[in-house]
């Protein structure tokens, strides 16, 4: 077993005790509920008489069924206005604090807790969300959790767990020009599968990880799940101090420098024993596109689509499967392939420097007639922030639709879908059959600025091949 | 009140059979997020596999949870993965409510053999061969019996008993009737609260 680990430090310091099931029994930092997987949860409390035991410690916004066109409220979606109601009676009965669109601080729940000060390092955060490993950027142990498990949380303040093994995942060396967090990532899951990281937490750490910004980081450990890890997560260090400090619920002054001592404090030690160590050289990567429907199912843009019978025997079936449903033929590459719909949005990819580098790219340039494009920022304050840059006329002039903050497209649980076997280039996580809102739809991942340069192109593009232009931030 | 729910020891499943075959299937799949537009989890079971199930004017596709034979099955035969994805409990809820009450595959994905613990259905796992022997068998006898000993790790059908895993923790959850945990770390209040004040970050119940 780990020693010495983050993992092991903040899960020591948060363990109640052990459970008659071998479980952990452990404390809960914050929880961070949303109007999909909580109802419920309050329904179930309801039914045994329980109240939540910690509502100062747990924290709401609306981000799944959130229309992204417009705040009015009844939502023309009825089912969309009657979860959104439930939470807001939930939330209200219970003294819990709600990032309410009306707030202006609403967003994806994995997006507001950082830029709100909520998500720091050494602490434990549960959703009933899979992409809570998002918060692990931070130092911080974050997991999905079931509806139950959310009923355990608001209870009791704790959840039932068991220590798992710690993989580090040392990513060496410089990235390359153009290629970003979310390309490590692809070619981690990659690499590893998508059920590799099964009974694993990552620990992301190397040169490459730890030259990366805050938000790059967030990508990263975002898609630890789509490895199959329940949590990942990265050493906090001077950057994430400095990106910390002066936001709200952050402590201030002496309290801060206190602070920070205890965030030092359970960074991995050096000599930490790990279950697994694996290692990946970040100059040899080229930005990562997924041919298939599965995150694992990656290539580099200019590699070409492998023959299903050159893989693992029990990935040849899913990836023959996953080559007929997307259209794609092995030993052509990724390049070229035509995309009717671009989305730049998610609990990924949607956070201020995502949107700037983009821009970037956008600028002077116009969206390919055939293509419906849209930019979805992460949160309000991002949307905010990007206007005040002027970023939303960039998009605008090229021909992309900017909208309201939520999880739109990436699951397409509000007005935002596919349709048909429409193809689209997506800043998101998720490739599944059907995850975009329609089962004939086709998902091909990809970073930020891939995303535009294929809106631009009518085609997935390698984006190394495009000029870009300075804009004055 | 809390002490009133009983939580029933699951030592034994015993049922029919159904295999969904195909690794990798993630819970986009087993539930498409459109039927979670909901604020209970009733009445999800005829959305399980929904888009596997039907066509877009509602006919039936071939698929087996539409086979007339396999209505009563209670075992879900998978392979690799099964559950990979979202967190959404919305998956086993709908499976559950379609009439399984437990999984046995080659892996499961956490989140999702966590979602199912809660609800009391064991996930259980066996190798390759042994998973899709036990798929054909089940495909060709849909009436076929299978008893899974939760506590001695063992699935006897067909005349023979094979030996399968589950996870410790959840074998003696289900196995003492612990798997509903709320009741049982309610009962160490104190000692969360305790816990939580000996962090640098809480107090009182609240962040500092």
């Amino acid at each position: 077993m780990s020693e010495g680990t983050l993992y092991d430090k903040v899960w020591d310091r948060h363990t109640v005790t052990r459970l008659p099931t071998g479980q952990d029994q452990l404390f809960v930092g914050l929880h961070l509920i949303h109007e999909v997987t909580s109802p419920q949860a309050f329904g179930m409390l309801q039914e045994r008489d329980l109240e939540v035991a910690y509502p100062d410690l747990t924290h709401a916004t609306v981000d799944h069924i959130v229309p992204t066109s417009s705040k009015e409220r009844p939502y023309t979606d009825d089912a969309a206005e009657e979860m959104m109601a439930e939470l807001e009676a939930n939330v209200r009965e219970s003294g819990i604090e709600f990032s309410h669109p009306d707030t202006g601080e609403q967003g994806i729940v994995h997006v507001i807790g950082p830029e709100q000060g909520l998500t720091q390092p050494g602490t434990t955060i549960v959703c009933g969300d899979s992409h809570t490993s998002t918060h692990g950027a931070f130092g911080a142990l974050a997991f999905g959790i079931g509806t139950s498990q959310i009923r355990d949380v608001l209870a009791t303040g704790t959840i039932a767990m068991e220590k798992q093994k710690v993989r580090k995942i040392e990513v060496t060396g410089e990235l390359g020009d153009s290629v970003e967090a979310k390309d490590i990532i692809l070619e981690i899951i990659r690499r590893l599968g998508t059920e590799g990281g099964v009974g694993y937490v990552y620990e992301y750490a190397g040169e490459a990880i730890e030259n990366l910004d805050m938000e790059g980081r967030m990508s990263i450990c975002n898609m630890s799940i789509e490895g199959g890890a329940r949590a990942g997560y990265i050493n906090p260090d001077e950057t994430t101090y400095e990106w910390l400090e002066g936001r709200d619920r952050v402590p201030e002054g002496e309290a801060f420098e206190e602070r920070k001592k205890y965030w030092e404090s359970v960074r991995s030690d050096d000599d930490a024993e790990y279950d697994d160590v694996v290692t990946i050289d970040a100059s040899e990567l080229e930005p990562v596109v997924t041919w298939g429907t599965t995150p694992g199912q990656g290539v580099g843009v200019t590699e070409p689509i492998p023959e299903p019978e050159s893989l693992a025997d029990d990935k040849v079936e899913t990836a023959r499967r996953a080559q007929k449903h997307m259209r794609v033929e092995p030993g052509e590459t990724m390049e070229g392939y035509p995309i009717d719909v671009a989305f730049l949005g998610s609990c990924t990819n949607a956070r201020l420097p995502d949107l700037r580098r983009a821009a970037r790219l956008v600028k002077g340039r116009t969206v390919d007639p055939n293509v419906r494009a849209m930019v979805v920022p992460g949160s309000q304050q991002v949307k905010k922030a990007a206007e005040e840059e002027g970023l939303d006329e960039i998009f605008i002039e090229a021909g992309f639709d900017w909208r309201g903050a939520g999880c739109s497209m990436c699951l397409g649980m509000n007005e935002d879908q596919l349709e048909g076997d429409e193809a689209c280039a997506s800043s998101s996580n998720r490739n599944f059959v059907g995850r975009q809102g329609s089962k004939d739809g086709r998902t091909v991942l990809m970073n930020p600025r891939m995303v535009v340069a294929a809106a631009i192109n009518g085609a997935v593009t390698d984006v190394r091949t495009m000029k870009e232009v300075t804009i004055n931030e | 009140m809390s002490d009133e729910v009983t939580i029933p020891s699951v030592e034994s499943v015993s049922g029919t059979g159904v295999a969904i075959r195909g690794n990798d299937i993630d819970t986009d799949q087993i539930i498409p997020a459109r039927f979670m537009k909901v604020v209970t989890f009733d009445g999800l079971g005829e959305f399980a596999f929904f888009d596997q199930r039907f066509t877009d004017d509602d006919s039936q596709k071939e698929h087996p949870l539409n086979e007339p034979a396999h209505q009563d099955a209670s075992v879900m035969v998978t392979n690799a993965n099964f559950g990979c994805g979202s967190s959404r409990e919305h998956a086993p809820q709908a499976l559950m409510r379609w009439g399984i009450d437990a999984f046995i595959g080659e892996s499961f994905a956490e989140i999702f053999a966590g979602n199912c613990l809660a609800l009391g259905m064991p996930t259980l796992e066996a190798d390759t061969e042994t998973v899709e022997t036990l798929q054909s068998w089940v495909e060709a006898n849909p009436d076929g019996e299978i008893d899974i000993d939760v506590a001695n790790e063992t699935v006897t059908y067909d005349g023979k008993t094979v030996d399968v895993t589950v996870d410790d923790a959840q074998r003696k959850a289900l196995v003492e009737g612990v798997w509903d945990t709320t009741a049982l770390m309610k009962a160490n209040a104190e000692a969360v609260r305790e816990t939580a004040e000996s962090l640098p970050y809480v107090e009182d119940g609240k962040r500092v």
